[in-house]
């Protein structure tokens, strides 16, 4: 019983962690790419959860929903990027925080205004719903392996993407050195759009992919940004390898400890306080194991200099 | 000494401050007071973010923890003392309070303590990797909060009366605004001390430039976390007379948004001045009553007056009346 | 006093397959002038680096006044007397020349940690402060912000922030660059009685300067040290002509 609770956990993390490579890769390539931190990251994941939602609900198809989640977040994230986001490169931190900051506010609160505050709901469709029977016994939700499948399929495009193509060789020459793109004679601006719009759509993906098992609303991209966040700091910053690392890590620790915590406090402490101080410990985990990381390797797993 | 226009204004501003409670106290219009006061404690929340941003550089997106870690002082403190539960026995018996000086010793003591343990932490790092660094640790804060049952978790702590102090009578508004006052007026003055002391100079200069500092033999990751310790010992103190404002602390003081709301106070203002913190609070309480009388969605003005500050003009309030920064003399 | 004020002993450093730095061995000694040359990309900076503190060599060792300081970290280095002038001016831009040079100063004395009094008060740090910018002519300019400040003035203020410190010895990474005949002129007349007060090791490629004032040079070439000796020695050295004045006669 125990053994299959595990590994119906670790699947569990493995999906959380998939989800916040979506998450992480776009923020570390644009980071990687144009030197930005965006803190609006997160308000694409808003941006594709509600087209998905909105789509859902006009059309009932979830596929659609899927590829409207995508166009949307990316339509949002170039227009971000042509409108803000390009004046902000030669800026400092500061400026970037602020002005990325400013844009989750306007996100947010327009979402709120056109969609209200009460969450939306998008279905997991009938196709996909239920459980599935994996080898060792494990009735596992269909949803959730799918979504690990396509997060996986598409990490490993975005391997190959950057491993193999010409929009790679420009994304890793730019991570390089950003004099040697412009020596190669790439259109710097169109690049920059192309890897922010490619990471809002990641994100909007991601977005509407995880609003199929919670809910959809204002705000829900900030936790994940955060997580995000942490994600980056653990790999790496600029690497995807270090984001995929660091995705599945943080996934894994979050979700084993979460429920495995307070079960091992309750062998030495009586149930309510262990629940209790284990769910404050468990809340914490994750940003202990980037303090100790950091204590280790203040640039991440794959960081070079700080 | 002579008068510049910058502190010109700032006078101004002060005396603005000052003369707004004290016309609407003698108008009977105690909701104007307490506008005055909150705008006061939310500067003073600004004046210890802007030592570590303004002078110091340090792009901490997570003086949030340091704003609750006050706040929870305040809540936990006058929680045991309203109910008459012992906070502890052992070594001594304290039974929480409902001393304002006490409390503020206490938020004070543990936002440093928190805010040495994230800086020496965050610290080696630097750039981005701090600015995401201090936000992860802020809400690290705002989780454990959520989970901590025994004091509201995610309801937060309600105080029935406001805590005391010795002679006055802090549940009359004007009254507690004086204190905020005060208070806000210190730290100004010691803001204003800390940048011309030896220490303000290496702590900007290594700002500046980081080689210099480490040439002429001073420590940056000495001075940075110092400044840093500093900057959340006033924020967490602002954190208390806060919730002491609003008798109530909840995990949302120590969330991302309050980091980000500090942060705005002193870009509103102008990054860097002195006074900044002062003029960008007072912005934001009167744009949140205004356009929050206009619109429940008057946020997303707030984002695009923020974005325009940020990409049209850098020196804020300040720097759009008063002109660019001269060196300072 | 040591006998010799900086020593370097076997320096190797590599950085991948470059190696930058290939058994360096080199001294500084009381009252000279050191001067360190050699063509682009030679390995100078990466020697700086280590004698500074800033680089940690793979192997060998950094000497400073008998000790071995390869462990140490740039601040302590400083600390114990080493000035140092950056090859691209690193000073705090938005102060004005008198704070950087108070900046010196303060870092001289130590103790950094006071919070209320006015450093722009302290009688003792602006003597100091005031001193140095004498001594490099740059009284007039003391009240200017140094971003204003001319490529020529900041080179003067980076010596002058280097005197405050009182250092007994002085590093100096091209502090010629970019001065023009004048100015190049004035700083190697100062230079010249600077060394009586501490022995300077001097990273230099304005070769009149370099001839007119080095007791000794060393040739850095491939990370190698080619040959130390006297101006008259390098001039006649044929490993030298052929590894680098010659190209400088061809350039």
């Amino acid at each position: 019983m125990t053994y299959i609770l595990v590994l119906e956990q670790i699947l569990n993390g493995l999906q959380l962690g998939i989800m916040l490579f979506l998450m992480a890769a776009g923020l570390t390539l644009v980071f990687g790419v144009m030197g930005l931190i965006n803190l609006a990251h997160g308000s694409l994941y808003m941006v594709g959860a509600f087209a998905a939602a909105a789509v859902a609900g006009w059309t009932g198809s979830f596929l659609l929903a899927l590829i409207a989640s995508l166009a949307a977040a990316a339509a949002a994230g170039a227009l971000m990027e042509l409108v803000v986001i390009r004046r902000l490169y030669r800026r400092d931190h500061l400026d970037q925080v602020l002005a990325t900051f400013a844009l989750i506010l306007i996100f947010s609160e327009g979402t709120r205004w056109l969609f209200g505050s009460f969450p939306l709901f998008l279905d997991v469709p009938s196709y996909l719903s239920g459980p599935v029977s994996l080898p060792g016994g494990i009735e596992y939700p269909l949803y959730r392996l799918t979504i690990i499948l396509i997060g996986l399929a598409i990490a490993a495009g975005l391997f190959l993407l950057i491993a193999r193509t010409r929009i790679g060789i420009q994304i890793r020459a730019g991570e390089a050195d950003r004099e040697m793109i412009a020596a190669l004679g790439v259109d710097i601006s169109k690049l920059y759009t192309l890897v922010f719009a490619l990471g809002a759509a990641l994100a909007g993906l991601a977005g509407a992919l995880v609003g199929a098992i919670q809910s959809v609303q204002v705000g829900m991209g900030e936790p994940v940004l955060i997580l995000a966040f942490v994600v980056i700091v653990i790999g790496g910053i600029g690497s995807i390898k270090g984001a995929l690392a660091g995705a599945l890590l943080v996934g894994m620790t979050d979700t084993l400890g979460g429920v495995f915590l307070p079960q091992l406090f309750a062998l030495f402490m009586d149930p309510a306080s262990a629940a209790s101080a284990g769910a404050s410990l468990a809340s914490m985990l994750i940003y202990i194991l980037m303090a100790a990381i950091l204590l280790v390797r203040p640039s991440g797993l794959y960081g070079g200099s700080a | 000494m002579m008068l510049t226009r910058e502190s010109l204004l700032n006078w101004a501003m002060i005396a603005a401050l000052l003369i707004v409670p004290l016309a609407a106290w003698s108008l009977d219009e105690p909701f104007i007071i307490t506008l005055a006061t909150k705008a006061a404690i939310l500067a003073l929340a600004g004046v210890g973010l802007n030592i570590a941003l303004g002078l110091g550089g340090l792009i901490s997106l997570g003086h949030a923890a340091f704003f609750g870690i006050g706040g929870y002082a305040m809540g936990i403190l006058a929680a045991h003392a309203q109910n008459y539960e012992p906070l502890f026995e052992w070594p001594f018996l304290f039974e929480g309070s409902n001393q304002m000086p006490l409390i503020w010793l206490v938020a004070v003591v543990f936002s440093a303590c928190a805010a040495l343990v994230i800086g020496a932490l965050s610290l080696r790092t630097s750039g981005v990797y701090f600015i995401m660094i201090t936000l992860a640790f802020g809400q690290m804060l705002y989780y454990f909060a959520i989970s901590w049952s025994a004091y509201g978790g995610e309801d937060g702590l309600s105080i029935w009366v406001r805590n005391e102090f010795p002679g006055l009578n802090t549940l009359d508004p004007i009254q507690f605004f004086a204190i905020a006052y005060v208070i806000l007026c210190l730290a100004l003055v010691f803001a204003a001390r800390l940048a011309r002391s030896p220490f303000g100079l290496a702590l900007a200069a290594a700002r500046q430039n980081e080689d210099r500092v480490q040439a002429v033999g001073l420590t940056p990751f000495t001075l940075r976390l110092t400044a840093f310790v500093i900057s959340g010992a006033i924020t967490g103190l602002a954190g208390a007379l806060f919730a002491d404002l609003n008798r109530f602390v909840s995990p949302t003081m120590l969330s991302w948004h309050t980091s980000g709301e500090i942060m705005i106070f002193v870009i509103l203002g102008g990054v860097g001045r002195l006074y900044g913190p002062v003029a960008g609070a007072a912005l934001y309480i009167l744009l949140e009553h205004l356009l929050g009388g206009i619109s429940d969605y008057w946020q997303i003005f707030l984002g695009v007056l923020l974005l325009l500050i940020v990409l049209f003009a850098r020196g804020g309030l300040i720097g759009a009346i008063a002109g660019r920064e001269k060196a300072h003399g | 006093m040591a006998d010799v004020v900086l020593k370097t002993q076997a320096l190797n450093k590599s950085f991948g397959a470059l190696q930058a730095s290939r058994d360096v061995s080199l001294d500084l000694r009381p009252g000279e002038i050191h001067a360190l040359i050699g063509p682009n990309g030679a390995g100078k900076s990466t020697l700086i680096k280590q004698i500074a503190g800033n680089l940690v060599p793979d192997s060998g060792t950094v000497e400073l006044l008998g000790q071995d300081v390869t462990a140490l970290d740039t601040v302590a280095r400083a600390r114990m007397g080493l000035g140092r002038t950056f090859q691209i001016s690193a000073l705090a831009m938005e102060y004005t020349v008198l704070q950087n040079a108070v900046l010196g100063a303060l870092g001289g004395r130590g103790r950094p940690f006071h919070f209320f009094r006015n450093v722009m008060k302290d009688a003792e740090l602006l003597e100091t402060a005031r001193t140095a910018l004498e001594r490099v002519g740059l009284t007039q300019d003391a009240n200017r912000r140094t971003a204003d400040l001319s490529h020529g003035q900041r080179r003067q203020l980076e010596v002058a922030v280097a005197l405050t410190l009182k250092p007994k010895l002085f590093l100096m990474d091209e502090p010629m660059a970019g001065l023009g005949t004048a100015g190049s002129k004035a700083l190697t007349g100062f230079l010249d009685g600077l060394r009586q007060e501490a022995p300077i090791l001097l990273v230099e490629h304005d070769m009149d300067a370099v001839f007119a004032l080095a007791d000794r040079i060393s040739v850095l070439v491939y990370g190698q040290i080619i040959a130390t000796g006297t101006a008259d020695d390098i001039r006649a050295n044929a490993e030298v002509r052929r590894a680098y004045l010659g190209e400088e006669d061809a350039a």
